[in-house]
């Protein structure tokens, strides 16, 4: 019997999260005055979790890295949000909507968990409208929505191309009336570096202030990780520079399993590399793909002349060229899910295809819907014998409409017009599916320890569809943990306040100060960045986009000898009592450089292929992902001491309301 | 290319603070301003002296966390971009390129070109909501109709990244673009009209309380502003803000 106690209520799936939600304990309003909750991280999960715990009367303490919590990285989500709404009578439903989340992640997720999600989503949309969100709307004043990959139904809601901003600033806006009442009490530019256990129990955080350098105690009956996922790992991602494992990887360290960390998503439409200077990477939305065909040229002598600069992609005729996805994929054409539309790029990418100097990039070409609009429109103005010119026009004006954003930001960073010119794409590393292991109450393997949004692992298996990262994060913050939380603090109603002059709290502040103080007076060789940098092109060519077993084992060999010398020459400036960025990050790096073997070890372990988890010696004739029976498990790690020796549990994923059918989009 | 930098340097709140020159060598044009800034950082990491402290985080041009004054102008000379957006080649080899923090009386220099705008967070914690719980038993979102017009007109002023360019920019150091942009959000919604007079009102004496300048109409923020917010969120406020007067 597995150590793992999944906690999924019985009783049918679709009564199962009603059900419990009517026998689990509450607290009363009155009891709840005494209990604090920590809250690490405050992206939608965090915030939309501190502001709803807050408002049913507990005292909140939330940790940002950021200046203000309305900079988490959530804001940079572009497309949209889904949801169960069926507004446009196309035959959406709840069932729909768990079904195509569960295929979506390749049968690697929990059937309970996703749905509930599935079941929550449309109170996600009500409860954003009624705070003011201004997603976007059609001309009778009813809510817009479009289609993103893996579905064939409209069910996202959007706000332009900034619909994370718009729900994030939501969230942050409930946070600050509840600041304004004094229930929460928000520490920002603060770093959690540890967890504090007293008694088995999670029961506080030490954290850092990122100003003045001071290190704090806080104690809660209850600690809340929403610090999001861990794509820095490879150094190049659409990840903010920020983003890090440490707090997640703390609690691991502490007693939280880790699952699945193998699982991450390498997003199909990404601005390009252009050198090794780069920093990070940028995503252009999913929601493009509504309106984008993707392509290639056929002829191998046209991609040469491209690369030469000797023709224009606009110079191909639609005989010259090939729409990879429409081709291979009729059924879903350009809104394949994100695993099989980044797989066919590299597919032919590595066939010697890719547009750019680098090879590493294909089309992603506008004009077709330009035109498509533009005659539509002429015909709703009466416009007879529309000049190309004036199609042309007014149909850029509704892509303008609907995607300017990026269309803007595209040309800022690539200097070309893609009105004019198909974008150039490639895939990058974007969202992990792993992260800590939870139960159905969303609490990790410490108890009194939870983990929500990106931070856990449970709902998107081993791929993420689109826009649904923000419908899990407001659904874990809004409408479960807030409930879950409530069956385990009735039992801290006697409690009272946590001290923090304790033996527990000593030494995990002394852990926490030995290791600055070793970065500060360390001294050696190389920056930080020197060993993010190298990390990161380990993982990005071994754990990438393919994997296959000689590659994962040089990679765990690599990445511990890494570590290893990070450790003897890190070269940290600065003091260890002021705003020292670098100290901040070599934190964080140490922590990509465990998390990164067990990352390996993971993909190693897990013998078959599985959405964003690809390994070459497991794919069918015809190059698609090869999913095992014997592997519909959960992988989630013990830590014990070295991530090479990291113990397996699993837990059994068991699908009794959905058919477990080979994931084909042809 | 090659730059010169001149770059603010200032080791806390308290220290005085002065120009420091510094070169940077073989920058591409492809690099963004922040990348220019990580190889200039990392030169002097290398050579064991103190990097140049900046905010940054998405470097995508949404977080609203990157900042700097370049050459007299927020987030440099483009138009519609943050700084992270900024590409170096809007410039030519041999610049020299001036980097202060924004400056405000109301955003106090933490380190180097890091400043605390915490007094935004303070305006939005005085009215910039909606008080409605996130119990999620809230009518249906389509129950209420919203005009097309309205909506995207909300959706224009809630694009604000609330990065601070608009006050580094005024000559008041006013936040009236800023809070204007806020305001306009709910004026422009039904669902913000029941505290509409409280929060105008709220959040105009907080901003002032914080040490912000007066608007005189000079139009420097919407310039600068990289999201384009534009004026007409001033004026919505202003009218605002009158008319929650006359109503009291």
């Amino acid at each position: 019997m597995s150590v793992l106690d999944s906690k999924v209520p019985k009783g049918p799936l679709k009564t199962k999260w009603t059900d419990y939600k009517n026998h689990i304990d509450l607290v009363n309003p009155a009891n709840k005055r005494n209990i604090d909750v920590i809250v690490v991280g405050t992206g939608l999960a965090g915030g939309s979790a501190a502001a709803t715990l807050a408002e049913l009367g507990y005292n909140v303490k939330t940790f940002c890295y950021q200046d203000s919590p309305r900079r988490a990285h959530s804001i940079a989500a572009q497309g949209g949000i889904n949801a169960a709404k069926n507004y446009q009578g196309d035959g959406d439903s709840t069932y729909r909507l768990f079904y195509d989340t569960v295929k979506g992640g390749d049968y690697r997720s929990r059937e309970a968990n996703v749905y509930r999600l599935a079941e929550v989503s449309g109170n996600i949309i009500d409860q954003c409208v009624a705070q003011g969100v201004p997603f976007a709307r059609d001309y009778g004043g009813l809510l817009d929505n479009r289609s993103f990959g893996g579905v064939l139904v409209s069910r996202t809601f959007y706000a332009k191309g900034q619909t994370g901003q718009q729900l994030l600033l939501g969230a942050y806006s409930a946070m600050n009336r509840q600041i304004a009442r004094g229930k929460i009490t928000s520490f920002n530019r603060h770093e959690m570096l540890d967890v504090v256990k007293v008694n088995g129990k999670a029961r506080g955080i030490i954290a850092r202030n990122l100003v003045t350098g001071e290190i704090e105690r806080h104690s809660a009956h209850a600690v809340v990780i929403a610090s999001g996922g861990y794509g820095n790992v490879y150094f190049l991602s659409t990840n903010a520079m920020g983003s890090n494992v440490t707090a997640s990887w703390k609690i691991h360290k502490k007693g939280a399993f880790f699952a699945n960390p193998c699982y991450t998503q390498i997003h199909p439409t990404c601005i390009p590399r252009s050198g090794d200077y780069q920093s990070k990477l940028t995503l252009m939305s999913e929601s493009l793909r509504n309106d984008g065909r993707i392509w290639v040229p056929k002829n191998m002598e046209d991609v040469m002349a491209i690369r030469e600069g000797k023709k224009k992609p606009t110079d191909l005729s639609e005989d010259e060229r090939d729409y990879y996805l429409e081709r291979r994929y009729p059924a879903f054409g350009n809104l394949v899910p994100r695993d099989v539309a980044s797989r066919a790029a590299k597919e032919r990418c590595d066939a010697g295809y890719g547009v750019n100097a680098t090879g590493e990039a294909v089309y992603l070409d506008f004009a077709s819907s330009i035109q498509r609009y533009g005659i539509e429109q002429a015909k709703i103005h009466n416009i007879e014998n529309a000049s190309k010119e004036k199609i042309y026009e007014l149909g850029a004006a509704i892509v303008k409409a609907k995607y300017g954003n990026l269309f803007q930001m595209y040309e800022k960073i690539v200097d070309q017009d893609p009105y004019k010119t198909p974008m150039m794409i490639y895939p990058a590393v974007h969202y992990t599916m792993g992260g800590v292991w939870v139960d159905y109450n969303l609490m990790t393997t410490i108890p009194g320890c939870y983990a929500i949004g990106e931070a856990n692992f449970s709902d998107h298996g081993a791929n993420r569809l689109g826009a649904s990262a923000l419908m899990q994060g407001l659904a874990d913050g809004y409408f479960v943990l807030p409930y879950t939380i409530g069956d385990y603090l009735s039992h801290d109603i006697r409690t009272g306040k946590i001290p923090t002059d304790t033996p527990e709290f000593d030494a995990a502040e002394k852990e926490v100060t030995d290791r600055i103080e070793f970065f500060i007076n360390n001294k050696g060789e190389h920056s930080v960045d020197y060993y993010h940098k190298k990390l990161g092109k380990i993982m990005w060519d071994k754990c990438g986009m393919s994997r296959n077993a000689e590659g994962l084992k040089t990679a765990i060999d690599e990445i511990s000898a890494l570590r290893k010398d990070f450790w003897k020459n890190v070269n940290v400036p600065g003091t260890t009592t002021e705003y020292n960025e670098q100290l901040a990050k070599a934190g964080r790096v140490a922590d990509f450089l465990e998390l990164g073997e067990l990352f390996a070890k993971d993909a190693l372990v897990r013998e078959e292929s599985a959405g964003g988890h690809f390994r070459e010696e497991h794919q069918t004739e015809d190059g698609e992902a090869k999913r095992l029976k014997e592997f519909q498990f959960v992988s989630a790690w013990e830590y014990k001491g070295e991530p090479k020796d990291a113990v397996l549990h699993k837990e059994e994923l068991v699908y009794e309301n959905i058919e477990v059918k080979e994931r084909s989009y042809k | 290319m090659n730059l010169t930098l001149k770059i603010w340097r200032q080791s806390d709140a308290n220290d005085k603070g002065k120009m420091v020159d510094y070169k940077v060598t073989e920058i591409s044009e492809h690099m963004s301003f922040l990348e220019m800034m990580d190889v200039l950082n990392e030169q002097l990491i290398n050579k064991g002296e103190e990097p140049v402290a900046f905010d940054h985080d998405c470097r995508e041009g949404i977080c609203g966390m990157c900042s700097m004054f370049i050459n007299g102008e927020a987030h440099g000379p483009d138009r519609g971009v943050t700084t992270c957006q900024l590409h170096m080649r809007m410039f030519k080899d041999g610049d020299t390129i001036t980097i202060e923090p924004f400056r405000a009386k109301a955003f106090p220099v933490i380190k180097d070109l890091v400043v605390d705008r915490s007094s935004f967070d303070r305006i939005q914690q005085a009215g910039g909501y909606i008080s409605v719980n996130t119990s999620g038993n809230t009518q249906d979102a389509n129950a209420t109709l919203i005009s097309k017009h309205a909506a995207d007109e909300a959706m224009d002023a809630a694009t604000c990244i609330g990065c601070g360019a608009c006050v580094a920019s005024c000559k008041n150091a006013s936040a009236m673009l800023f809070v204007g942009a806020k305001v306009s959000q709910y004026a422009l919604l039904p669902q913000g009209q029941i505290e509409a007079v409280d929060r105008v009102k709220n959040m105009v004496a907080q901003m002032d309380l914080e040490g912000f300048g007066n608007c005189t109409n000079t139009g420097a923020c919407e310039v600068e502003c990289p999201k384009g917010i534009s004026l007409e969120n001033i004026a919505r406020m202003n009218r605002e803000y009158f008319s929650a007067n006359v109503k009291e």
